[in-house]
This record gives structure tokens, C-alpha cells and sequence, in this order.
């Protein structure tokens, strides 16, 4: 691996996660980059599992990375379905007044 | 410094950059856009830690799919982006304050923690010596000892897509559907009468 080691791998995804959860707050109002936000957050997730599964000489790491992988594609999907019926039904996709579930 | 080291600091600062456009961009088309860089520049990453089947589905599970369900998404959707801009600067603060926290508490798991020497009989699945390719590796593994939960995941997979077909098909009344079995059932009698027609008369 030359002069790379694990904690080159972690600054790097934590930075990412960072960068993540920052765009959760920040934008607060547009649910598409809400999603892209946690999209990234996995991202880093997967780049943790991958560091270990290398560093640590254990395969399953990456097993579990492509499961990490599946689930984020289906919660993709489901939740752009979601969105695409909200915006259908509301007309915008802000989601200061998402409370459509109080009844 | 070595090649790799090099590689990997441009590959990590370009993603790293990408993700900051992913969160920071006006326009959500040049944010799915970012999110297609960030996702190019893990894949190389994981290329550079000898993953390369998961660099490969990387690129084609998000790259081919999920980025370009999100550029339709954001395409088909016609929403005020302006206006959904609206709040930045209001939630900056809170934003930046939350970001800090958890950077500064990463970093501090990442102080403290300390890697213990792993047995090697405490690995699960090491790594294999005598396999040439990461891919027949993890084929191995996932074909032998994870067939369940890989059969779960293709049934995870199925259950999204149907949930997502169910949520966004719509019936609409107003239009005129083609009904097989009304077409199908159409009797010679109802559509087709000989008539006898007089010349230059005509049928009204």
C-alpha cells in the first residue's frame, strides 16, 4: 500500500460524513439535496468499511460494504418515489410544512 | 513521494471539493452532477485500496442508476429552486455548529482509538493469498457464506422497486386506456352490417 496507512482512509471519510451532515442541516428546505446528503453520508460509510476490510486483512468488510451499497440504492429509489408523490399531491417539496402525516 | 500517496490526495481532494459542491450548489442539476464526481473519485479510491468490485458497482449502481434517478427526479420535478435556497444563510450557523461538533468529536475517536494487534484467527473471512482478483475473492466469500443475506438484499431490492412503482403509478381518469378484453370480446355482429346500398344514394 506504499505510504497510505488506515488513517489516511478515516480522515477522509470522517471530512465526507462531515460534509454530509452539514448538507442535511444546511439545507433545510430542498429535500432532493437532503437526500444526496445522505447518499454521501453512506458514501463515507463505505469508504470506512473498505479501510478496515484492506487494513485489517478481513473480506467481510466489503461484503458488508456492497449490503451498505443495496440499501442505499432501494432507500434511493423509495424515496424519490416519495417525493415525486408529495410534489404531485402539494405542488412544492419544501419541507418546512412536511407534516402531512398529523392529519 | 510515492504514486500512490500522490493519487490519493488528489482523488480524496477532488471528492472532498465535489461534496462541498453537492451541499453548497444553487442549482440542484449541477448538485446531482457533483454527486457524480464525488462518487467517480471514491471509486478511485476504493481502486486504490484493492477494491476493485466495489469501485465497479460503485459506478454502476450510483453513477448509472441513483445519479440518474436523481437528475430525472430533479429534471421532472418543476420546483422554485430560488425560493428553496431561500433559508441558507439562516441555517448556516446551525449547520456549521453541528458540523464542527461531530468533526471534533471524529477526530477525537480517532486520537484516542487505538488499534490492537488482531489475531489472525479472529478474522472472519481473511484475506485470501493464493486468489489473484479482489472480485473472485469476494465471490467466494459472498457465494458460500453469505448466499442468505445476499438473497436478502436481492429481495430488499425487490420490494423497493415495487414500493416505488406502487407509490408514483397513477390512474388518471381522463384519459382513454386500451381494454384488451373489451376489444378481444367484440362480437362480428356488433361492429360489421351488410347493407344493401342503392346507387348514387349513399348511407346515412
Amino acid at each position: 500500500m506504499g505510504d497510505l496507512s488506515l488513517a489516511h482512509y478515516l480522515t477522509v471519510a470522517a471530512a465526507l460524513f462531515t460534509i454530509g451532515v452539514f448538507g442535511v442541516f444546511v439545507n433545510r428546505k430542498n429535500v432532493i439535496v437532503i437526500l444526496m446528503s445522505i447518499e454521501l453520508m453512506l458514501l463515507a460509510v463505505n469508504i470506512n468499511l473498505v479501510a478496515f476490510s484492506v487494513f485489517l486483512g478481513d473480506l467481510v468488510g466489503q461484503v458488508f460494504a456492497m449490503f451498505v451499497l443495496t440499501v442505499a440504492a432501494a432507500e434511493a429509489a423509495v424515496g424519490l418515489a416519495i417525493l415525486v408523490v408529495y410534489f404531485r399531491n402539494r405542488g412544492d417539496i419544501s419541507v418546512d410544512d412536511l407534516n402531512l402525516m398529523k392529519g | 513521494m510515492a504514486l500512490e500517496t500522490t493519487a490519493f490526495y488528489i482523488l480524496s481532494a477532488i471528492m472532498l471539493a465535489a461534496a462541498l459542491g453537492v451541499v453548497g450548489a444553487r442549482n440542484p442539476v449541477h448538485s446531482v452532477l457533483f454527486l457524480i464526481l464525488a462518487f467517480f473519485n471514491a471509486a478511485g479510491l476504493f481502486v486504490l485500496a484493492g477494491a476493485e468490485l466495489l469501485a465497479m458497482l460503485l459506478l454502476v449502481v450510483y453513477v448509472g442508476a441513483v445519479a440518474v434517478l436523481f437528475l430525472f427526479v430533479v429534471m421532472m420535478l418543476d420546483v422554485d429552486f430560488e425560493q428553496l435556497k431561500a433559508g441558507f444563510s439562516n441555517y448556516l450557523p446551525v449547520a456549521v455548529l453541528v458540523a464542527a461538533g461531530l468533526l471534533i468529536e471524529l477526530i477525537l475517536v480517532g486520537l484516542t482509538w487505538n488499534r490492537a494487534g488482531i489475531a489472525p484467527e479472529s478474522l472472519a473471512q481473511p484475506l485470501p493469498r493464493d486468489i489473484a482478483t479482489n472480485a473472485e475473492a469476494l465471490g467466494h466469500v459472498l457465494y458460500d457464506d453469505y448466499v442468505l443475506l445476499f438473497q436478502v438484499s436481492g429481495f430488499i431490492l425487490f420490494v423497493a422497486m415495487v414500493g416505488a412503482i406502487l407509490l408514483t403509478l397513477r390512474q388518471r381518469s381522463n384519459v382513454r386506456r386500451q381494454s384488451v378484453s373489451q376489444q378481444v370480446g367484440r362480437k362480428r355482429e356488433a361492429s360489421v352490417a351488410m347493407l344493401d346500398v342503392k346507387s348514387g344514394q349513399g348511407i346515412d
